[in-house]
């Protein structure tokens, strides 16, 4: 599949249509999404008319937008009005929300066009989109393998040449863990540079929008698109959208990089090797690599397991039967509450709702919840010393290639470990990116997460196409 | 009522006021009372999926003009979320500032000279209302159940005074002095009966100089009637409970208006652990010198300079003036009042007419200009108009506004002049010469003799001060 770029700058010269291209994406999604199980919803209608009024556009002269006619799949958490929308869980099934979120309405004024909704971890709580109501979504590399999660189907649709960009949410690596088991370009932006307005928060403080792409050019446009203040989410940072695509080709000369042993420790050899030798790729192109130790990482995912599931225990409190999506009758509104969310919610969700709930309980708070915040806190702390000695670090995305399908259910603990190495960001606020670098067993591919503070988006897209051209990528 | 001897209240209230402003807490929903069910309402106010709240700086202006008022000082604030499930509750928990409150302590002094030590006063959001139909009728129960989100998502300050209430009389003071201070800010309109103010009591016994008592809540009083009664019923109930050698359990207490009694609604083992923690979909609120100054700058006189403004403008008040002056204060018509005086009209009158004309059609008050008041009342007070037809002439203008001579002569309110007047009492004079004798020789109760024929004769439009000073004249 073409990248986003060429296709948008060939549906604004009329070298294409969006309906062209929307027609390419949805053969593409007819052909293996029931092997796949992508997309649970495939808004043929929706990307038809968003399609041919992009043309339309075309044909009176104006200017589309940098995304024009670019079809452009949705995970299941963003709110899109009238489509269905379930975050992944039967208790959201048949709800279709009567507003859309900020994100999608950027997406749509820069010309793209929105394919449908796809598959999920329930409530992205999950790191292989097998917790998801509806069923895993196979990777498209490997159909044994899980696509990594909890933004999955996002990542698949890309990787199967559905659609060339998707948008996932990253509250502890959901977007950059998938990015890296599927060969893509993945992104955790700083939190509040993305308008959460319409997303379906799991956890409110640690939840940022970002793009899936098989390029980094390609990624840095689709950020640029949705990133900027947005006055419906009160956390969204002041500014204007930063210029990305134009500093994507910057290099890397002249800056420090962090090589941090906390962020491949324990990762499989072959994905340690590929981290080296991203880091000579890095020193080849003019970086110079600095070895740092930060600690504090360790105690990233006992600190997100514990602030994580309070949040969420709050954030899904509202799935009660009351106002929509599922409702099992009851003798009274408490059973029909408890009969409702029993029957709802899925066993990991289910999991982390009375996890939270009990570390912010009378009498544990202290211990747990406000512990938590304490580690996060160091956790800032740690990553700013760090950046005083280098501009950008380097470490491992997942521990491993993408994992087989089944393995890891029956483990949370195992399947918790996925995220080890992309928590620490989302505790500290910052940005990230996992790029593919190399292959490892069974020739799966293998992602390096560049990291920097606040606001170093420009800075990480240079880095990470560094890297892209170092592996042999154009 | 007074607590059998030796024994005394110790009474905190709680009290929860709307805020008037034009759109909701945090998000653009008209904050309405009476509009059709769940017509104010939008993704944000109804807790929908990926929904996000931002604050209403109206609502923080207002908050501050409450600390101000009451001598809080203002400073970073945080809010909380309060988690519970309810069906009217549409997130299932309730955004609140916990620890670190808008308003930290203060104090508000009363009327009968005591002072209330205020220990904060801070932001959260109203709930939506729940209709409970058929079978029991409340929650537990009921057939079935209506929800209205209108009020979802309206704002409130919670204002906690200290334990420093002696009695149920102290605590109605408070309540009503504090009423005052919301209406006189612009922060509430103080409307008891739709819930707009609504108060929590927190009641204790103990002896005199004893450590505070075990206290019971009672929830959701909503008239000061209630908040006194209720007070002095559950007093003396927790009296009997300790003098009969039982102990007083602490408990959240249901007030049943018709029943006259406090009953239980959940002891404290069955309190709910609310699980307070920051909102994360919000930031600090942190007003700065230059807002808390705008704040303090736009706020008016309180109800205490207020009546004493007014006070003085009266001589030798009677009670009833003094009932009135508290009246007029209370439904802000002070301004009016004082403009009227100003403008020549005596006080009584004005203090009269504002304290019953206007205060009975309180909501239609917006259509009465100062100008129009006062015209109407110096055409009572010259003889013009007499009291009922100034009465009529003020019930037009607040009804539907315009100039009250116009009114005045729509309504056939011809102006008897004193020549016309002057013939009929002369004309009465002759044709009634016993009773005409009997007042001239002092009998002062045939004034209303002649006053009564007078009117007769005029169809009531003749004023009876005018026929009383015509009659001296011919005395």
């Amino acid at each position: 599949m073409r990248s986003a770029l060429d296709i948008a700058r060939d549906v604004r010269s009329g070298a294409t249509t969006a309906e062209n291209e929307m027609a390419t994406s949805l053969a593409a999604i007819r052909a293996r999404n029931d092997e796949l199980n992508v997309f649970l919803f495939v808004d043929e209608e929706g990307a038809l008319d968003a399609a041919r009024r992009v043309d339309e556009r075309v044909t009176r002269g104006e200017d589309v937008g940098a995304l024009a006619g670019v079809p452009i799949a949705l995970k299941d958490n963003l709110c899109q009005s009238g489509v269905p929308t379930t975050a992944g869980s039967k208790i959201l099934k048949g709800w279709r929300p009567p507003y859309s979120a900020t994100v999608v309405g950027r997406l749509l004024d820069a010309g793209a066009v929105p394919m449908g909704k796809t598959n999920m971890d329930e409530f992205a709580m999950g790191s292989s989109t097998e917790t998801s109501a509806f069923g895993p979504t196979r990777n498209p590399l490997n159909v044994e393998r899980v696509p990594g999660g909890s933004s999955g189907g996002s990542a698949s649709a890309v990787a199967a040449d559905m659609t060339p960009l998707s948008l996932g949410s990253d509250t502890g690596g959901s977007i950059r863990q998938p990015a890296a088991l599927c060969g893509l370009v993945g992104v955790k932006p700083t939190y509040g540079l993305v308008s959460r307005y319409g997303l379906i928060a799991f956890a409110s403080s640690l939840d940022q929008i970002g793009p899936f792409a098989k390029n980094v050019a390609d990624a840095a446009a689709l950020l640029e698109v949705i990133a900027g203040h947005d006055p419906m989410d009160s956390t969204s940072l002041p500014e204007l959208a930063p210029s990305l695509l134009s500093h994507v080709n910057d290099g890397v000369a002249g800056k420090r990089v962090g090589l941090v042993r906390e962020l491949f420790d324990g990762a499989a050899d072959e994905v340690v090797a590929e981290v080296e030798r991203a880091a000579e790729a890095l020193r080849d192109a003019g970086a110079t690599i600095v070895e740092l130790s930060v600690p504090e990482i360790h105690l990233g995912l006992s600190a997100y397991y514990l602030i994580a599931p309070a949040e969420a225990s709050s954030n899904l409190a509202r799935y009660d039967g009351v106002r929509y999506g599922l409702r099992v009758d009851a003798d009274d509104v408490a059973a029909m509450n408890e009969a409702t969310r029993t029957a709802g919610f899925g066993a990991e969700v289910k999991r982390r709702i009375m996890l939270g709930t009990y570390a912010l309980s009378a009498g544990y708070y202290d211990a747990y919840y406000g512990q938590a915040l304490k580690v996060r806190t160091q956790l800032i702390d740690a990553f700013r010393r760090a950046y005083l000695e280098a501009d950008l670090l380097l470490g491992a995305t997942a521990p491993t290639v993408a994992f087989a399908i089944g393995e890891k259910t029956a483990d949370p603990m195992a399947m918790y470990l996925s995220d080890v190495f992309t928590i620490p960001t989302n505790l500290a606020g910052d940005a990230a990116i996992s790029v593919p670098f190399g292959t490892g067993e069974a020739d799966l591919p293998i992602g390096v997460q560049l990291l920097g503070p606040g606001r170093s988006e420009a800075g990480l897209f240079a880095a990470a196409r560094v890297l892209e051209l170092a592996d042999g990528r154009s | 009522m007074t607590l059998r001897d030796g024994w005394e209240m110790v009474i905190g209230l709680e009290v929860h006021t709307e805020l008037k402003t034009s759109t909701k807490m945090f998000c653009g929903c008209a904050n309405e009372f009476g509009s059709e069910p769940n017509t104010n309402v939008c993704p944000v106010c109804l807790g929908l999926p990926g929904s996000l709240p931002v604050l209403n700086v109206r609502a923080v202006d207002l908050a501050m003009a409450i600390g101000f008022a009451l001598h809080s000082t203002i400073g970073f604030s945080t809010f909380h979320r309060k988690n519970y499930f309810y069906p009217d509750m549409p997130k299932d928990f309730q955004i609140s500032q916990y620890d670190l409150p808008i308003n930290s302590g203060g104090y508000l002094d009363l009327p009968d000279g005591s002072r209330v030590t205020i220990e904060r006063a801070h932001l959260e959001e109203d709930t939506g209302k729940s209709t409970h139909l058929g079978g029991s009728g409340r929650i537990h129960g009921a057939d079935r159940s209506l929800v209205d989100y209108n009020r979802s998502g309206v704002p409130l300050v919670e204002i906690v005074s200290g334990p420093d209430i002696r009695s149920s009389a102290q605590a109605r003071g408070y309540a009503s002095e504090l009423r005052g201070i919301l209406i006189a800010t612009g922060a509430s309109d103080g409307r008891m009966e739709e819930g707009s103010m609504r108060i929590d009591a927190n009641v204790s016994v103990r002896r005199p100089g004893d450590p505070l008592g075990t206290r019971c809540e009672i929830k959701n009083l909503n008239s000061l009637r209630s908040l006194h009664r209720a007070i002095d019923y559950e007093a003396a109930r927790q009296v009997e409970l300790v003098e009969g050698g039982a102990k007083v359990r602490q408990e959240t207490r249901h007030w049943d208006e018709h029943l006259g009694e406090t009953s239980t609604m959940r002891t404290k083992e069955e309190a709910e652990d609310y699980r307070y923690f920051r909102e994360p979909d919000l930031v600090d609120l942190v007003p700065d010198t230059a807002w808390q100054e705008r704040i303090r700058a736009g706020l008016g006189a309180m109800p205490a300079e207020r009546r004493a403004t007014l006070l003085a403008r009266l001589t030798d008040p009677t009670p009833s003036q003094l009932d009135a002056l508290e009246v007029v204060v209370d439904l802000g018509f002070d301004d009016l009042v004082l403009a009227a005086i100003d403008a020549g009209v005596e006080a009584p009158l004005a203090l009269a007419r504002a304290a019953n004309e206007l205060a009975a059609a309180i909501d239609d008050i917006a259509n009465l200009t100062q100008d129009a008041f006062i015209a109407t009342l110096t055409m009572e007070q010259g003889g013009e108009l007499s009291a009922t037809q100034a009465k009529t002439v003020l019930l037009e203008l607040l009804a539907h506004a315009g100039d009250p001579r116009a009114i005045a002569a729509a309504k056939g309110f011809e102006q008897l002049s004193s020549d016309s007047l002057g013939e009929t009492v002369a004309a009465l004079i002759t044709q009634y010469p016993d009773e005409w004798a009997r007042f001239r020789d002092g009998d002062e109760k045939l004034a209303q003799f002649f006053i009564g024929q007078v009117m007769k004769l005029t169809k009531g439009q003749a004023n009876g001060k005018a026929v009383i000073a015509e009659l001296q004249s011919r005395r």
